[in-house]
């Protein structure tokens, strides 16, 4: 059962644009913070979005999700789905509200 | 090839206390789990004796109230943390890789590791009764009676670095297994061929390396209020006491299954056996036992109806609860369905399995009558919860566990049990167990709190309580008896053979005891009940060539095994050394971080296999 | 943790074709999700609970930490770059990227450092005369001869408030994991140089893939803190 034990990985280039991106992203995460104060609301929802583009283009790409065994995806979004639900959950029991 | 050979001179082959010392061969190390498990066991049964007669008659003044509460934490701590869960790791060690066809497991210096972080941790865990202050508020431990002004001793803090110690040790072993049975499986043997036993292994590490963080964060954020002042469970800073409760039922919820699922997975291997049957609906247990593990991760506020958390979440957690019965009720009616029409051989060791199903019924239904939340008030903090807990642990785990030892004992030791003994032992235990704690159910409905050290004459419970004490002296007689049972058997028991029970599952088709590497050549699984096709023949009459899939580089002496190793319990030390100076020093915790460092570092430079051994 | 053992495992075939040390440290990751999950989950519902200050906003500073936060990005570049070298046998590409990676860690450390004794001795500007919930005068004459405001110590510390624990605490155990980052890729630089770093290579630098799976791991675990803790919680700054 020899699939793909060493995937293709993505070349110098893939990593550096990536990092790029990266970088970029943080940028404009920065910018958004000293935006009006008006726009609360708005900012709360493009911060989680990048986030989670960040941590998405990491995980994908630095740490070849995207190229490697399904079963390593399983096993890490299984602990990082487990972890949000226990986050949210208890979120709720305590009525926290952001 | 240049090692650290210089620094550490590595054991070649020792005997004696220096081979169990550096032993990696999992079947030794299981051996040292169940050792000293049974050893803990019979420890949270003393303590439980002294508890039973207190409580013989009103008033006894046998032990202080400070006293029994120390004795009511450390029995929950040690039969589930030092008995029960160890205990089921010594059967993981013992028979997963045998079961899957494997030589040992995935990484078996970890697995000593595993070990010896657990002897430490447990050994920590234990200090209070040498020093004179063991934990005292329960194995919950709620915040905030274990703040350090309402517990300035050091028993919590024991409480504290042995339950994190002994985490280290679980979701190590519990990674070890996990990569053991998705990476080791004999060639055929699909996951929907695993021995069931197998299946809960899996299910039980998985809940193992996901609940045990959750504890961890709790633990960690009451040492950092304890030793420094900081303000998780302080009330005064705006802290939620609650959060506390959360934490430790997120884990706790999850570790009643790691208790039971092993338990379950053992006697869905001895039932099979002793009926001449093939388990009833596999496929349906196995997916049982998955849903048993999500859902466990859904139940965990049941524990805390009566704290106020709203009629929502009261709503939603009994829901839950009540579903979480549906998978655990189709496992029972596959057992009976196993058991029915079959030939039944009514030895020790199913003697104890059906023990298990008949007891787990009962704790099962009062379980689900905690799950309504409104009956769950009148029972909260009763003897009925008592009652509950002791029919799925004790009738529940217990039983599973003394089914395993006599249905493994033989593969173990090359030796039988006594089989008239063993009756004595099930047939006393069961009576005992029953004595014990059926009354309590009556104590509970009747009131009677637990966790007082006493009650006063008047309340009718008198009669009950020294019943229940009696109850508790027959089990601790029954013990002594397999106790008896286990040495005279060790030297005298009858030769078991290979085969003794006309077994199923691959670890009988190998000598017993089993020799270092297991298995000569590496079996084909061509089924479910692998070795039974390979005896009999599979649905369609095909007998599989047995061993199949011999290579001849395999044959003899020339098999590849890892080699002893004492850095295992070098890097663990250092853990058992930084554990006790969080609780008295800091210089001395990192005295035992700098062993553990150095012992990983001459580790991960010492190869698996000493390379002169063999002419790899 | 096992590095010598790669040679012998590479050789024996595994059921799913998958070394068993990268299954280890895959589900070991799953397994830390649970812990800053849970560290999380903490900071999260104790949240705007604190009785007293400082809170977020009186002692974070984003442009601090977009500084460092762009630092332990850079570096997961830096890490997979020095895999990417191993990968194709190129140890001296390795070990310039390897160092770099740690050099921009123990950086990130820095800040973390520079951070923590800033929030101690922060100072802030109140309003005379001082409100109950606000810290004290020192000197007792700062409000006098017609002052509107005056200047106090306004320090964070773990035992300050609840929000001091929590973030302490969060950010603690993520820096606790980058120092062991830190020392895992030192260590491995120090391994490259055994044999010319053949040992290093001869698995396809199985050994720098799991060092790398767990320093971006660490990457990702700030990110969500720094989006979580400072972004978020400094943006929403509870009163």
């Amino acid at each position: 059962m020899e699939h793909g034990r060493h995937p293709a990985h993505p070349t110098p280039m893939t990593y550096l644009k990536i990092a790029v991106i990266l970088a970029v992203v943080t940028f404009i995460e920065w910018a958004i913070f000293f935006a009006p104060e008006s726009m609360n609301g708005i900012k709360l929802t493009v911060f989680s979005v990048l986030s989670v583009m960040k941590f998405a283009l990491v995980a994908m790409f630095y740490m070849h999700l995207k190229f490697d065994e399904r079963l390593f995806s399983m096993l890490f979004v299984g602990g990082l789905t487990l972890a949000t639900c226990v986050i949210l959950a208890l979120l709720v029991l305590f009525q926290a509200v952001l | 090839m240049a090692t650290l050979a210089g620094v550490f001179n590595r054991p070649y082959k020792p005997t004696g206390v220096w081979g169990w010392i550096s032993t990696v061969d999992h079947k030794k190390i299981g051996a040292l789990y169940g050792v000293t498990a049974f050893t803990f066991f019979l420890v949270g049964g003393l303590e439980a004796l002294i508890m039973r007669f207190q409580l013989a008659r009103a008033e006894h003044g046998i032990v202080s109230a400070e006293v029994f509460s120390q004795l009511f934490t450390m029995h929950a701590l040690t039969m589930i943390f030092l008995a029960v869960m160890p205990l089921s790791a010594a059967f993981f060690n013992l028979v997963v890789p045998l079961m899957i066809g494997a030589r040992d497991v995935a990484f078996p210096r970890l697995n000593a590791f595993s070990y010896w972080v657990f002897l430490f941790g447990a050994l920590i865990l234990q200090t209070g009764w040498i020093v004179g202050s063991s934990p005292n508020t329960g194995w919950f431990a709620y915040a905030p009676l274990t703040a350090e002004s309402f517990n300035p001793s050091n028993g919590m803090d024991f409480y504290v670095v042995g339950l994190g110690v002994l985490g280290v040790s679980s979701v190590a072993a519990a990674l070890n297994f996990i990569v053991t049975i998705i990476n080791m499986r004999a060639p055929g043997m699909t996951l929907m061929r695993l021995p069931v036993f197998i299946w809960m292994t899996l299910v039980t590490s998985f809940l193992l390396v996901t609940a045990m963080p959750v504890i961890t964060v709790g633990l960690i954020e009451l040492y950092m209020d304890r030793t420094f002042g900081m303000n998780f469970f302080n009330v005064e800073a705006g802290a939620d006491v609650i959060l506390w409760q959360h934490l430790f039922w997120v884990f706790g919820h999850p570790e009643v299954y790691i208790l039971i699922l092993p338990a379950m997975g053992i006697v869905s291997e001895v039932l099979p056996t002793f009926a001449r049957k093939p388990l009833y609906g596999y496929p349906v247990v196995v997916l049982s036992g998955i849903t048993i593990g999500f859902m466990g991760w859904a139940v965990w506020s049941h524990h805390m109806f009566t704290v106020g958390l709203g009629p929502i979440a009261n709503s939603v957690f009994a829901i839950t609860t009540m579903f979480i019965a549906v998978p655990t009720g189709i496992k029972i009616f596959n057992w009976i369905g196993t058991l029915w029409g079959g030939s039944i051989d009514l030895k020790t060791a199913p003697l104890f399995a059906i023990g298990f199903i008949f007891l787990f019924i009962v704790g099962g239904l009062s379980g689900v009558m905690h799950a309504v939340a409104p009956s769950d008030a009148q029972q909260q903090d009763t003897y009925f919860i008592v009652a509950h807990i002791h029919y799925v642990l004790f009738g529940g785990s217990i039983m599973a566990v003394f089914a395993g030892i006599y249905y493994w004992f033989p593969k173990a030791t090359g030796r039988l049990l006594s089989e008239r003994v063993g009756q004595w032992h099930f047939w006393l235990t069961f009576l005992g167990m029953n004595l014990a704690f059926y009354p309590m159910h009556f104590l509970g409905l009747d009131g009677m709190p637990r966790r007082n050290y006493t009650y006063a004459e008047g309340m009718g419970w008198d009669f009950w309580n020294l019943v229940s004490t009696v109850g508790a002296f027959v089990l601790a007689m029954a013990t002594l008896i397999f106790v008896h049972n286990f040495f005279r058997s060790l030297r005298k028991g009858e030769p078991a053979g290979d085969d003794p029970w006309d077994g199923r599952t691959l670890e009988w088709s190998i000598p017993s005891p089993p020799p270092e590497y297991n298995f000569v050549a590496i079996p084909t699984v061509h089924g479910r009940d692998a070795f039974w096709d390979q005896k009999y023949g599979d649905a369609h009459g095909h007998v599989a060539r047995a061993p199949a899939g011999a290579s001849s580089e395999d044959e003899g002496h020339g098999i590849h095994m890892p080699s002893p190793s004492i850095l295992p319990m070098i890097t663990s030390l250092g853990l058992g050394i930084a554990g006790y100076g969080l609780v008295y020093s800091f210089p001395v915790a990192i005295l035992g971080a700098a062993i553990t460092m150095v012992g990983t570092y001459a580790w991960s430079m010492e190869p698996a296999a000493a390379p002169d051994e063999h002419g790899h | 943790m096992e590095h010598a053992q790669a040679s012998e495992h590479a050789e024996h075939a595994t059921t799913t074709g998958i070394d068993h040390r990268k299954m280890l440290i895959w589900a070991f990751l799953g397994s830390e999700c649970m812990f800053f999950g849970s560290l999380i989950a903490t900071y999260l519902v104790y949240y705007g609970q604190s009785v007293s200050g400082p809170g977020p906003a009186d002692v974070l500073d984003i442009n601090t930490t977009t500084v460092s936060t762009f630092v332990l990005l850079m570096s997961s570049l830096m890490m997979v770059l020095a895999y990417s070298a191993v990968s194709k046998g190129d140890v001296k590409r390795f070990r310039v990227w390897i160092v770099c990676t740690a050099l921009l860690g123990a950086t990130f450390l820095g800040f973390q450092y520079f951070e923590f004794t800033e929030f101690g001795h922060h100072k802030q500007t109140f309003e005379c005369p001082p409100a109950l919930d606000r810290p004290a005068l020192e000197p007792e004459t700062a409000c006098q001869d017609g002052a509107t405001e005056y200047k106090a110590n306004y320090g964070l510390t773990p035992r300050t408030n609840l929000f001091g624990s929590t973030f302490f605490t969060l950010t603690g155990f993520h820096g606790a994991h980058v120092t062991v980052g830190v020392i895992w890729l030192l260590s491995l630089f120090g391994y490259s140089f055994r044999r010319g770093g053949e040992d290093l290579v001869r698995d396809g630098g199985l050994n720098v893939d799991l060092a790398a799976l767990y320093w971006h791991f660490v990457d990702i675990v700030w990110i969500v803190i720094f989006t979580v803790v400072y972004l978020i919680g400094v943006t929403v700054a509870p009163v």
